[in-house]
């Protein structure tokens, strides 16, 4: 959690005699928003508590090979003597024990729980990913929509346009094989890489939508103030006015955006996975495992409830997270 | 009103046209070969190079292109193995099921239909009206138990609620039948008990964030000047919620409603999935599976369609809800 102090704001609440943080007692201290924020939010006992469980599960996303040595069971290993005459797992709830934590996956035998972590790093690793690359996109043609109007602003208004026009999912659907077979042959294996990447090509292309129009609207709300003009005035340059003069004042949503786009894309990708674009069957990910499961939903339904929940968990973090990390960004909002 | 009208469909119909070009470059100039996805195991080269004659394959694309759009305005002659002549809205004809593409669309599009128009209903009274209830009782258990509801329904994922719905009412509790469609005109009955459950998890989902925001909408409102001054000239409470409040408060819920209904017509691929239903979306799927060119080509500019007719549609709509908004 980085809240670095923004550039060329000039609001700066004044607080006499700041508690803890004034270097001197009695002195005046000057508080960026950046820094007000950060006080907001570490007394919010929600954001405390999700933004907790995220550090949690991207701890256990990163660490997912030390998990795998202490837990002692690949994410590609079958248990096939587990599984009875019709594939599916002995015991209680789709086969939980102390060795399997969350049971055995019915047919192919492989342990829920490591693959459940394998794919919380599928997920984690996508949703950011993406999330960083359409804000990138997003930022960039907003601020030149925006900032510059006239033609180029229709342009990239009307290419916004046709991009919410276009059916995501089914799009995508038709778009992976095409590109597998553009780079691979008909029965060469795709590399799980490979899929990783175009899901992420994907979101790129569709998602940057939402952050550009943020953007483009916050920038016109800024373009005509006397501060962008007193820039203009004394000569800046286009590179200097986007990123340092309006780039600054709007870094608030962009993060709430931001922060709120990643379990977009979490759902996304699950959704993407679920209707079998992409990732191959051998990469854990959450959607796949569902999709998997529906098959056995009669005769092992504990399958679906493993994968089902974990996904839930995560994005209700991050959707706990980022709402309160607007209202500590957003002091007039109201919740 | 008129120009408004001329000049937004006008910039529609370029639309349509973009994502038309988009589509048919994406399917028919990507691959290598489309043909070889086309046609399945047992394929001889004579087949092969039949097919790819009879779709114009080896003309320039531009031929092709402008083949296929004439196709869709006056109907156009195929050849005599796809059918012959095809009507008006041609939208060419599918070797993999072995039909004209606009009969399996007339078959699959009533389905999404049914499943999208009740389920928007439903998820538009529930969600605008608990958002409204909730601001209103700002503060109260009801309050409470609104955003609770909001934030676990944004939360949670179509494919999982509708997997847990199907595990409880019809596997266990065997409430309903397996979901199914029939015809609204043959058994309304049955139409119903076959997709209500794709209408609740919908409708459970989208609701809550439809909560969110029109309760976020009318927080808003409540404290402008505008509701202070009616409230002070004596008017009634449910006439100043009801009528000034709610209708500044709703213009963003039209918007993202607008977007929503829009792209679920289009086809809802993840609940047709999860209930197995065969509707525009579950179709899309199949055909990208097959490798089915024209009837993936048909589906990508239907939902287009349904996308940027619900843009049109949003703008008139802001007109007639908040009168500030002028359509030039």
């Amino acid at each position: 959690m980085s809240l670095s102090p923004a550039e060329g704001v000039a609001l700066a609440e004044i607080e006499s005699g700041g508690g803890a943080e004034a270097p001197e007692r009695g002195d005046v201290v000057g508080r960026s928003p950046g820094r007000l924020a950060w006080i907001r939010l570490r007394r919010d006992r929600t954001a405390m508590v999700s933004g907790g469980m995220l550090v949690f599960f991207m701890l256990l996303a990163l660490a997912a090979p030390l998990v795998e040595m202490l837990y002692g069971i690949g994410p590609k290993e079958q248990f096939q003597s587990l599984l009875d005459g019709f594939g599916m797992p002995l015991g209680y709830a789709g086969g939980v024990s102390g060795e399997h934590w969350f049971g055995l996956e019915p047919g192919l035998g492989r342990d829920i729980f490591i693959r459940l972590i394998y794919g919380l790093r599928t997920s984690l690793f996508i949703a950011f990913a993406a999330a960083v690359i359409t804000a990138t996109i997003g930022v960039v043609l907003g601020t030149l929509a925006g900032y510059l109007g006239g033609w180029l602003d229709a342009v990239i208004n009307w290419i916004t346009d046709l991009t919410l026009a276009m059916p995501f999912l089914v799009i995508a659907l038709a778009l992976t094989p095409t590109l597998v077979l553009r780079f691979y042959g008909e029965r060469e294996a795709v590399s799980p890489a490979f899929g990783v990447a175009v899901l992420i090509g994907v979101f790129a292309v569709f998602g940057w939508t939402s952050t550009a129009r943020l953007v483009r609207g916050q920038v016109i709300a800024l373009r005509e103030r006397e501060f962008v003009e007193a820039a203009r005035a004394s000569g800046a340059g286009l590179g200097h006015m986007l990123f340092r003069q309006l780039l600054p004042n709007i870094w608030a949503p962009i993060l709430v955006s931001f922060s709120l786009a990643v379990p977009q894309f979490i759902t996304s990708e699950a959704a993407l996975s679920f209707i079998g674009v992409g990732l191959s069957d051998e990469t854990p990910s959450f959607g796949r495992m569902i999709y998997r499961s529906l098959d056995y939903l009669q005769t092992d339904p504990a399958y679906v409830f493993f994968p089902g929940i974990a996904i839930f968990a995560l994005v209700f973090a991050f959707n706990l997270f980022g709402d309160a990390l607007r209202d500590a960004l957003d002091p007039k909002s109201s919740r | 009103m008129a120009r408004f009208l001329v000049k937004r469909l006008f910039s529609a119909t370029l639309t349509l046209f973009a994502v038309s070009v988009l589509t048919f470059l994406m399917f028919f100039a990507l691959p290598r070969d489309p043909v070889t996805g086309m046609c399945p195991k047992n394929c001889n080269p004579e087949r092969l190079e039949r097919v790819r004659d009879e779709l114009g394959l080896n003309d320039p694309l531009v031929t092709q292109y402008a083949g296929y759009m004439k196709g869709i305005v006056t109907g156009r002659d195929l050849g005599s193995a796809q059918g012959g002549h095809c009507d008006a809205p041609c939208l060419g004809w599918s070797y993999v099921t072995n039909e004209a593409v606009s009969d399996t669309i007339a078959r699959v599009l009533p389905v999404t239909l049914s499943i999208v128009i009740p389920a928007a209903v439903l998820w538009l009274l529930l969600g605008v009206g608990l958002g409204m209830v909730s601001a209103l009782r700002r503060g109260t258990w009801l309050d409470r138990l609104a955003i609770g509801f909001s934030l676990t329904g944004a939360s949670l994922q179509l494919y999982f609620v509708g997997a847990v719905l199907l595990l409880v009412f019809v596997y266990n509790l065997r409430l309903l039948p397996v979901p199914s469609y029939t015809s609204i005109f043959d058994n309304p009955l049955k139409w119903a008990s076959g997709l209500v459950l794709a209408w609740i998890s919908l409708a459970f989902l989208f609701s809550a964030i439809y909560a969110r925001l029109s309760r976020a909408q009318m927080l808003e409102t409540l404290s402008e000047d505008f509701v202070r001054t009616a409230r002070a000239k004596g008017l009634a409470k449910p006439k100043v919620y009801g009528r000034h409040a709610l209708r500044a408060a709703i213009t963003p819920v039209v918007t993202i409603a607008g977007l929503d209904v829009g792209g679920a017509l289009g086809g809802t691929v993840i609940t047709e999935t999860t209930f197995g239903i065969q509707g525009l979306g579950r179709t899309a799927v199949d055909a990208v599976r097959a490798g089915d060119l024209p009837t993936i080509m048909a589906t990508v500019l239907i939902a287009a369609v349904f996308v940027v007719l619900a843009n049109v549609l949003v703008d008139l709509l802001y007109a007639a809800i908040d009168p500030r908004v002028r359509l030039r």
